[in-house]
C-alpha cells in the first residue's frame, strides 16, 4: 500500500553517511593528526592586552608636563604553576613570602585559567634581573605597563591623577577591564576619552619552559594599541611653579586667567603635593597619608573651596549694578562717620580720607558708601517687594558667573552660594526681612559664597568691561574637539553695559596707585586691583587680592586668597603682584626681590615663635 | 479500542536518549562556563544555571504536551502555524536586534527567538497538509502548496537576517521525499548544491559555462535519438548557467562576515581574521582532545575564551576537548540512535499525519547536528545554529523539546486512534 515505505532506508542511509564521514574526520583530527595537540599543549596561547601610550600633556609654551614611564607588571596563571623556588622568587621581586602566598590565593580565587595581576610597578632594572630567571617560574609572566610621570612636579590639582578603575566604573564602562588605569581626577579625568587611546590585544605562543615563542600565526589575530591623543593646556607651568613656591607653607590659592580668552594660566591650591607621589608602587601609602593630612592637600581650594565670602573685592560689582540700575551716579557721595548705622544694624568702617566720588569710595574701600549703594538698589520704588529686588540683584550676580558652576574642565567644581529670596524667606519668614537685614551683602560678607575661580572670573568680566569666557584649561587636543572647545569660545555678556565700567576700573586703578593696594604697583604698567579682608569667625581673617593689568587691554587677571593671614595687603597683594610681574616681565625687578624672598619664606601654617633676642 | 494509562505507551527509549543528550549538554555548558571559580550549579547568573531553569521549564512543557488531547495537534496544526507566522511578521516591528539579527523578543531578562518555534509549527503544518484528503505528491498543486508552507517561514527568517536558521527548512525536502517526491529532486538537489559550490569556488564563471556546454553536448550526442531527453538536458544546462550567475549575484549581497565564513570553508580565503580564528580555535580544541580527552573541567582551549560562543554554537568543542574521541563518538552515537528511533517510530504509525510529522522531526534534528558539528570541525561554513539539546539557550532547548514530545505524544496514542 505504501509504495514509498522503502525510502526510509534511503533517508537512514543519508543520515548514516554523514555521521560516518564526521566520525572519520573526528578520528583523523583527534587521533591521527598530532598537530592540534601540539598547538594546544606544547604551546600555550596567551592572550595579552596591549596597553596604548596615554596621551602626553604640554603647557601653553610647549613644555612637557605629563609623560609616561615604563614599569612592569607580573601576572600569574594559576593553572600553569609548577613547584618553584619561592625564596628566590621573593628575593628577586623584593616581596615577603606571606605576600606571595596571599597573592596566589587571591589569583586562584579569581580564576585558574585567566591571568591575574600578581605584582605591579616593578622598575625596568628590577624586571631585567627577574626576566633572566623567568624560565624557572612557569605560570608567571611580565608585561610592560605605563604609569604617569610629572617632570615638573607641579600643578597636581589641575592635572589630577590616574589610578586603577573602581568596581562601580567597571560596571558602567564596558571598555575597561579590571586592573586598567583611568584618569580619576583633574584633567586626567575630564579628557580620559582622548588621553587613554585604545587598547589592543595580542596572542603570544609560550612553550612549556615559559619562554615566549613569538606571536600566534604571525600576529594575524592581534590588534594594535592606538596611542592616546596629546593634550595642550592653557597653564603656564613655569608661572604655576613660581606661584606654588610663593604659596608654600600657606593655606589658600592663586588663580591667574588671560581675560581676553578665559584661559587659565595658573591654578594653585596650597598646600599642594608632588603629583609623582600618586604614581608607582608607593601610590597607595602616599594617598592614604595625603588623605589623612588635616591641611587637606588633596582638596582643590580654588574650585571646591565653596563658600568664601568675597569681602571688599565684591564692592566693584556692587557699584556696577547700581550704575546700571541708575540708582547710583558716578559723582554721588554718601556720608561715612566711621560706619553705617540703620536701626539695630551697624556696619563699621575704617579711618580714611574724604570721599569725592565713586572712584574714591572704591579706592578707600568705604563700607558705609557701599551700604548706601546696596540699600538704594534694593529699595528702589520700582520693586514691589524686597523679594523682587533681591531677585534682580541676584540676576546681576548670575550674569557675572556667580552662584552657579562655571563649567571649568576639571571635576569637583562648587557652585558657590548666592542667597535667593526663598533662602531668606526660610530664615526670616516671608516679608520679615528687608535691605537692612541683609546689609552685609553690600560689602561681600554674610550669606554670600564664591569660589576663588568665580572671584577671578568676575574680575575678568570687569577687566573686559562686561563679558567673560568660561575659564578653562583646554587649549588643543590632537583630535576632533569642536564640541569641547566650543563651550569655551562663547562670550558670556554680563548685565552691565560697557559704559559703566570706566568709573569702577578707575577706582581699582587708584586703589593700586594710592590706596590699599600700593604694594602691587609695577613700573611701566597701569595696574588695577582691590584688596579684600574676609572676616573669619574661626580665627585670623583671610586676605584676598584681585588684580589685572594693564588697565587698557588687560593681559592677565590674578586672584590670590590666603587663609588666616590678616589684611589683604599683607600677603595676598604681594603674591598676586609677583605672579603678575613674573608673567608680564618674565623676571622680578631687583628692588622687589626682598618681597619675593619674604613671601617664599613666610610660614603661616607653622608660624615660628620669635624669641625676644631675635627681633627683626 | 484499548484504553491504557497515558504513560504506558510512551516510547521510553526516546525519552532516555533525550535525557542523556540534555545531561551531556548541561555538563558541557558547566565545563565551558567554568573559569576556575566554582559557582553554585543553579546560579541564575551563569549559563549553566539558566540552562537548569530552561530544562525544567521544558520538562513541565513536555508533560503538558503529553497530557493534551491528541486531537489538539491535528486540529490546531494550521492555527499554530498561523500564530508563529504572525509572530515572525510582528518581529519586524517590535523585535530586538541581537548580533545583527532582528529576530528576538525580549521579555524581562530572557530573549525568545520565534524562528525556533517556526520549526515544529512548519512540521505540523506540512504533516497536516500532506495527510489531508486529495493530496498527492504526483500533483503539481500538492508540491506547490507544500513548498509554499515551507518557504514562507524561510523567507521571513531570511528577511530578519538569520540565514542560518532559514536553511534548516531545506531539510523538509526529506519529508516530501518520503511522501513520494521524485528521487530526481534529491539527485537534482545534490547537483544543485554541487553547482552552487562550484560557482562560489570558481572565480572565472566562463570556465564553468564552457564545461557545462561541453558536458551537455556530449550527453546530447549520446541521447541524440531521444529528442525529449535531449531537450530536457539542454534546458537543465541553460538553467544551470543562469543559476551560476544568480548565485554569485546573491553572494555579493551577503554581509561581509557571512562571505568570509563561506570563503574560509571553501578554502578560498586562507585564515581571514575572525572567521578563520573561530575555526582554528574550534579545531584545535577538538583536535587536542585526543582519544579520551583532557578530563572534565580540564580543557584549556575552551576556557580562557579562545573558542567563541563556547556554550552555545560551539558546545561540541567542549565535548571534544574534555572527553576526546570517545566523547564525540558517544554524542554522535546518541544522535544517530535518536534519529533511527524516530524513523522507527514514524514507520510504525497507522496515521500518515504522525508519520510525516516524525520525518519532519528527524530531518530538523539531522540538519542541525550536521551543520553544527560540521562547522566545529571545519567541514561546513560557520552558520550560527545550535546543537539540539546540548547548546545553551532557552529558545533552542524549548523548541527541540516541543518538537520531540509532540511526536512522542502522538506515538503513545498510535494504538488508540487512526487519524
Ligand atoms: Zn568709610
Amino acid at each position: 500500500m505504501d509504495i514509498f515505505k522503502n525510502r526510509r532506508f534511503v533517508i537512514l542511509g543519508i543520515f548514516a553517511s554523514f555521521f560516518i564521514v564526521y566520525a572519520f574526520n573526528l578520528f583523523y583530527i583527534q587521533i591521527m593528526d598530532e598537530s592540534y595537540t601540539a598547538l594546544a599543549n606544547q604551546n600555550v596561547i596567551r592572550n595579552v592586552t596591549v596597553y596604548p601610550n596615554r596621551g602626553l600633556i604640554y603647557d601653553r609654551n610647549g613644555t612637557l608636563i605629563v609623560e609616561n614611564d615604563a614599569t612592569y607588571e607580573i601576572f600569574v596563571i594559576p593553572k600553569q604553576l609548577k613547584t618553584i623556588d619561592t625564596a628566590l622568587f621573593c628575593q628577586l621581586l623584593d616581596i615577603e613570602p606571606q605576600f606571595f602566598k596571599d597573592q596566589l590565593t587571591k589569583a586562584r580565587g579569581y580564576s585558574s585559567y585567566v591571568p591575574s595581576s600578581f605584582l605591579k610597578n616593578i622598575s625596568v632594572e628590577q624586571y631585567a634581573t627577574f626576566q633572566e630567571h623567568l624560565y624557572m617560574f612557569p605560570g608567571f609572566y611580565g608585561d610592560i605597563r605605563l604609569v604617569r610621570k610629572y617632570p615638573q612636579s607641579s600643578a597636581a590639582h589641575v592635572l589630577g591623577y590616574t589610578g586603577e578603575i573602581g568596581q562601580k566604573q567597571l560596571e558602567l564602562q564596558p571598555y575597561y577591564a579590571s586592573g586598567d588605569y583611568m584618569g580619576i581626577s583633574g584633567l586626567e579625568s575630564t579628557y580620559e576619552p582622548f588621553l587613554r587611546g585604545h587598547k589592543g590585544s595580542k596572542l603570544i605562543l609560550v612553550d612549556k619552559f615559559n619562554r615566549e615563542q613569538g606571536s600566534f600565526k604571525d600576529g594575524l589575530y592581534d590588534t594594535a594599541a592606538i596611542s592616546g591623543h596629546n593634550l595642550t593646556v592653557t597653564l603656564d607651568i613655569e608661572l604655576q611653579a613660581y606661584a606654588e613656591r610663593l604659596m608654600q607653607n600657606k593655606r589658600g590659592c592663586v588663580v591667574a586667567i588671560e581675560p581676553s580668552t578665559g584661559e587659565i594660566l595658573v591654578m594653585v591650591s596650597s598646600p599642594s603635593y608632588d603629583p609623582n607621589l600618586l604614581t608607582g608602587r608607593q601610590r597607595g601609602n602616599n594617598y592614604a597619608k595625603l588623605q589623612k593630612d588635616t591641611l587637606r592637600p588633596l582638596f582643590n581650594r580654588a574650585i571646591s573651596g565653596g563658600a568664601y565670602p568675597p569681602g571688599s573685592t565684591f564692592k566693584s560689582l556692587m557699584a556696577l549694578m547700581a550704575l546700571q540700575e541708575g540708582s547710583l551716579q558716578p559723582n554721588d557721595v554718601y556720608p561715612c562717620f566711621g560706619g553705617y548705622r540703620l536701626g539695630s544694624h551697624t556696619v563699621g568702617c575704617h579711618a580714611h580720607g574724604p570721599l569725592k566720588n565713586l572712584s574714591s569710595a572704591i579706592q578707600h574701600s568705604c563700607n558705609a558708601y557701599f551700604c548706601y549703594v546696596f540699600k538704594n538698589v534694593i529699595d528702589q520704588s520700582k520693586f514691589e517687594t524686597t523679594d523682587d529686588a533681591l531677585a534682580k540683584w541676584d540676576s546681576y550676580l548670575y550674569s557675572f558667573g556667580l552662584g552657579n558652576k562655571l563649567g571649568v574642565d576639571i571635576p569637583g567644581e562648587h557652585s558657590g552660594h548666592v542667597p535667593t529670596p526663598e533662602y531668606y524667606n526660610k530664615i526670616y519668614d516671608k516679608g520679615r526681612w528687608k535691605s537692612s537685614t541683609i546689609i552685609s551683602l553690600a560689602i561681600g560678607q554674610g550669606e554670600l559664597g564664591l569660589t576663588p575661580l568665580q572671584m577671578a572670573n568676575m574680575t575678568c568680566a570687569i577687566a573686559n568691561r562686561g563679558y567673560y569666557y568660561t575659564p578653562h584649561f583646554l587649549k588643543r587636543i590632537e583630535a576632533d574637539t569642536t564640541n569641547y572647545l566650543e563651550r569655551y569660545t562663547q562670550k558670556h555678556q554680563t548685565k552691565v553695559e560697557q559704559r559703566y565700567f570706566d568709573e569702577v576700573v578707575e577706582g581699582l586703578h587708584q586703589t593700586v596707585e594710592q590706596g590699599t593696594g600700593r604694594i602691587a604697583q609695577l613700573p611701566g604698567y597701569e595696574v588695577c586691583g582691590k584688596t579684600g579682608t574676609v572676616e573669619n569667625p574661626h580665627g585670623k581673617d583671610h586676605s584676598a587680592f584681585i588684580t589685572f593689568a594693564p588697565k587698557v587691554d588687560p593681559k592677565i587677571v590674578v586672584l590670590v586668597f590666603v587663609e588666616n593671614s590678616g589684611f589683604g595687603s599683607a600677603f595676598a597683594a604681594p603674591i598676586a603682584s609677583l605672579v603678575m610681574e613674573k608673567y608680564l616681565n618674565d623676571t622680578i625687578a631687583d628692588k622687589r626681590l626682598y618681597l619675593e624672598k619674604r613671601m617664599i619664606e613666610t610660614d603661616l601654617i607653622n608660624p615660628k615663635v620669635l624669641s625676644s633676642n631675635e627681633t627683626p | 479500542m484499548r484504553r491504557r494509562s497515558l504513560w504506558a505507551d510512551m516510547d521510553w527509549l526516546s525519552v532516555l536518549l533525550y535525557a542523556l543528550l540534555v545531561t551531556v549538554g548541561w555538563v558541557s555548558i558547566y565545563a565551558a562556563d567554568f573559569d576556575g571559580v566554582r559557582t553554585s550549579m543553579f546560579d541564575l547568573t551563569t549559563s549553566h544555571g539558566k540552562q537548569v531553569l530552561w530544562v525544567s521549564v521544558s520538562l513541565v512543557l513536555a508533560i503538558l504536551l503529553v497530557i493534551l488531547d491528541n486531537k489538539f495537534y491535528t486540529t490546531f496544526a494550521y492555527f499554530i502555524y498561523g500564530v508563529v507566522m504572525i509572530m515572525l511578521i510582528m518581529i519586524f516591528f517590535i523585535g530586538t536586534e541581537v548580533k545583527g539579527n532582528k529576530s528576538w523578543f525580549v521579555l524581562g531578562g530572557f530573549s525568545i527567538q520565534p524562528s525556533e518555534f517556526a520549526k515544529f509549527a512548519t512540521a505540523l503544518a506540512v504533516a497536516k497538509f500532506l495527510s489531508s484528503q486529495g493530496t498527492n505528491m504526483k500533483y503539481w498543486s500538492t508540491r506547490l502548496i507544500a513548498g509554499a508552507i515551507i518557504l514562507l517561514p524561510m523567507a521571513l527568517i531570511v528577511y530578519q537576517g538569520d540565514a542560518g536558521s532559514a536553511l534548516v527548512f531545506l531539510s523538509f525536502v526529506l519529508v516530501l521525499y518520503r511522501d513520494g517526491l521524485s528521487s530526481w529532486v534529491l539527485v537534482g538537489g545534490g547537483g544543485f548544491i554541487a553547482i552552487s559550490l562550484l560557482s562560489l569556488i570558481v572565480d572565472e564563471k566562463m570556465y564553468l559555462v564552457v564545461g557545462i556546454v561541453l558536458f551537455t553536448a556530449a550527453v546530447i550526442y549520446f541521447v541524440r535519438k531521444h529528442l525529449r531527453i535531449a531537450i530536457l538536458v539542454s534546458g537543465i544546462a541553460i538553467m544551470s548557467i543562469g543559476y551560476i550567475y544568480l548565485v554569485s549575484y546573491f553572494f555579493s549581497k551577503l554581509k561581509p562576515h557571512q562571505k568570509d565564513r563561506i570563503e574560509v570553508v571553501l578554502g578560498k580565503l586562507e585564515d581571514k581574521k575572525g572567521a578563520g580564528y573561530n575555526l582554528d580555535q574550534s579545531k584545535i580544541a577538538i583536535g587536542s582532545g585526543g582519544f579520551s580527552g583532557k578530563g572534565f573541567l580540564n580543557g584549556t582551549q575552551t576556557k580562557g575564551n579562545f573558542v567563541p560562543e563556547q556554550t552555545t554554537d560551539f558546545i561540541f568543542c567542549t565535548v571534544g576537548e574534555e572527553h576526546g574521541f570517545i566523547g564525540t563518538m558517544i554524542v554522535l552515537g546518541l544522535f544517530m540512535a535518536l534519529l533511527a528511533r524516530i524513523i522507527f517510530i514514524s514507520e510504525r504509525q497507522r496515521s500518515k499525519f504522525t508519520r510525516l510529522y516524525g520525518y519532519g522531526v528527524a530531518s530538523i534534528i539531522f540538519f542541525h547536528v550536521t551543520i553544527n558539528v560540521g562547522m566545529t570541525i571545519g567541514l561546513v561554513p560557520v552558520i550560527g545554529i545550535p546543537l539540539p539539546f546540548l547548546s545553551y539557550g532557552g529558545s533552542s532547548i524549548l523548541s527541540f523539546t516541543i518538537l520531540l514530545f509532540i511526536l512522542l505524544k502522538l506515538d503513545s496514542d498510535r494504538l488508540a486512534v487512526l487519524r
